[in-house]
């Protein structure tokens, strides 16, 4: 058994182990970890498939940004599971059958020419100088340059759809105006009152 | 077989040679605080453990590691424990990139830059982990504020790095620091001035450093996200702070202050100017941290969102137009790699 391969089976173990303890386990915080850790395995994977800028970037993205406000949310929502897991024998038969027409497709669409070993020769190794960051932007911005920019304005719609459904007014919140904070002076917030320092009698 | 051995050998050994000065430094770290803090404000600072109180680090550590671990009842147990190695753990792996000198690296990868963004952005879990594991509101509450606050300044740091990118042309630390060669002027702090502010600030905030340190509020909630830790897990949370700290100083040196490179031209080059620019620039968070009062919730959001956020992608657009007309000195468009 090679070193890389000693590796691969790490992080190939670790990422089944994980996803699976994603849907199985109780807590939907520990379930938001392990997809954590299920993210960061297979970044581990593609590293040895030298695919280090997709691996680094799906830490970076995933496990550093995504999943954070993912556990964020998770953990300030009070999830009762006693109610979300009630009826699960009567909805069993309708899972299984949808569960077994996917295994069906899947394993009728891996199972084609298209997807076997010879498909997809074992890749060369690239010397230890070979930017997968600079050969990748270089096909991003000359032969996919549009199918890139076009992605880019779909994921600009989304966020202002996002943005424009979340954000509403609530009349109760107090919000505080800077510029106005800042613009107050003496005279708006004080009142000198001469007065005699004593009652006349 | 021996040369795997010996290769395996050879890099703990280069490891440990950075991970074991990295660890001394915390602890003068934690000592210059105290230090110049008290000088700041007119006193002494510690000086009875040893001479000038040089030995008061260690006096610390012996006293942290002899107290007694307390465990919080119904808290998640395995999670209580993992969280502080959580923290210190992407804080020490950045650390196998940094070049102090002309190939002195555990080792030199060409996404340099990338790998340590993602690693920095990994240290918020130690955190959010420590505030949901404890099972206690304070803690709770410092952890939902350091995730906000660090998504929200990791979004400016990277458009900041985003900068640096355009100018030197390669994603390697290495090339990074010698496309800044030559003298104080050619380093990027001076045509990227406002990104590199923005980079510190920001660096500021990750690390949860005063005044940007609401994560640990103490007069809000007692101390935030290790509220319920003691002894040694304390510790470990308080070495990765440091260790983050020396983090975010060491890179600003790398990205906008030319890492090794001498400040004026002609001068030798050498290990010793990184290490001298990485102490002034870790002076700066405690001076920040004498001077500065905390600021409120609401106001690092603002200054995060609509300040540096905007600054940064500004002075994108500003080095790209300049990089694209090859404006010398500084954006001359560069051979990558």
């Amino acid at each position: 058994m090679t070193f890389q391969l000693f590796v691969f089976l790490v992080f190939a173990l670790t990422l089944l182990g994980a996803a699976t303890a994603v849907i199985t386990v109780r807590n939907p915080v520990n379930a938001a970890l392990f997809l954590v850790l299920a993210f960061f395995s297979s970044a581990g994977i593609w590293l040895l498939l030298e695919a280090e800028f997709l691996a680094i970037t799906l830490v970076l993205v995933y496990v550093g940004a995504v999943m954070v406000l993912f556990l964020f949310v998770v953990m300030m929502l009070d999830i009762n599971l006693a109610p979300i897991t009630e009826g699960f024998a009567s909805y069993l038969p309708v899972a299984v059958g949808v569960g077994l027409i996917m295994s069906v497709e899947l394993i009728l669409v891996l199972s084609r020419d298209f997807f076997s070993a010879e498909q997809f020769p074992q890749p060369t190794p690239k010397p230890a100088d070979h930017s997968n960051t600079e050969v990748l932007g270089e096909l991003i911005y000359t032969e996919y340059l549009y199918p890139f920019e076009i992605a880019a304005v779909i994921l600009l719609v989304a966020i202002v759809a996002a943005i424009s459904l979340t954000m509403r007014k609530r009349p109760q919140t107090k919000y505080q105006d800077p510029s106005e904070q800042i613009k107050v002076s003496k005279a708006d917030r004080l009142r000198v009152v001469s007065m005699d320092a004593e009652e006349k009698p | 077989m021996w040369d795997d051995l010996l290769y395996l050998i050879t890099v703990v050994g280069k490891i440990l040679l950075v991970v074991l000065p990295l660890l001394i430094a915390v602890a003068y770290l934690t000592y210059a605080e105290r230090k110049v803090i008290g000088y700041m404000h007119v006193r002494i600072g510690p000086n009875r453990v040893g001479f000038k109180g040089l030995l008061q680090p260690f006096a610390d550590m012996f006293k942290l590691m002899t107290k007694e671990i307390i465990i919080p009842d119904n808290s998640s147990r395995f999670l209580f424990f993992i969280a502080p190695v959580l923290a210190l753990a992407p804080a020490l792996a950045a650390w196998a990139v940094i070049p102090f000198a002309e190939g002195w690296a555990v080792t030199e990868i060409n996404a340099g830059l990338l790998y340590i963004l993602a690693m920095t952005s990994m240290g918020v879990y130690g955190v959010i982990i420590a505030g949901w594991a404890s099972n206690s509101k304070y803690a709770f509450l410092g952890a939902m504020r350091s995730a906000a606050q660090i998504v929200s300044y990791e979004i400016a740091m990277g458009f900041a790095l985003v900068g640096v990118l355009m100018v030197s042309g390669s994603l390697s630390l290495s090339d990074i620091i010698a496309a800044q060669s030559g003298g104080v002027f050619h380093w990027f702090m001076v045509p990227l001035f406002p990104l590199f502010v923005v980079y510190f600030i920001a660096g500021v905030a990750e690390t949860n450093r005063a005044p940007f340190d609401v994560a640990e509020g103490e007069s809000e909630i007692v101390a935030g996200f290790h509220v319920d830790y003691s002894g040694m897990a304390f510790a470990v949370f308080f070495l990765a702070e440091y260790a983050n700290m020396i983090m975010i100083a060491a890179l600003a040196v790398i990205m906008f202050l030319g890492g090794w490179m001498s400040p004026i031209a002609g001068v030798a080059d050498g290990a010793h100017w990184f290490f001298a620019k990485v102490s002034f620039m870790l002076l700066f968070f405690l001076w920040f941290r004498a001077t500065f009062p905390r600021y409120r919730y609401d106001q690092i959001m603002r200054l995060g969102w609509k300040v540096f956020i905007p600054v940064t992608i500004v002075w994108i657009a500003v080095v790209g137009v300049a990089v694209f007309f090859n404006v010398e000195p500084w954006f001359a468009l560069r051979e990558a790699g």
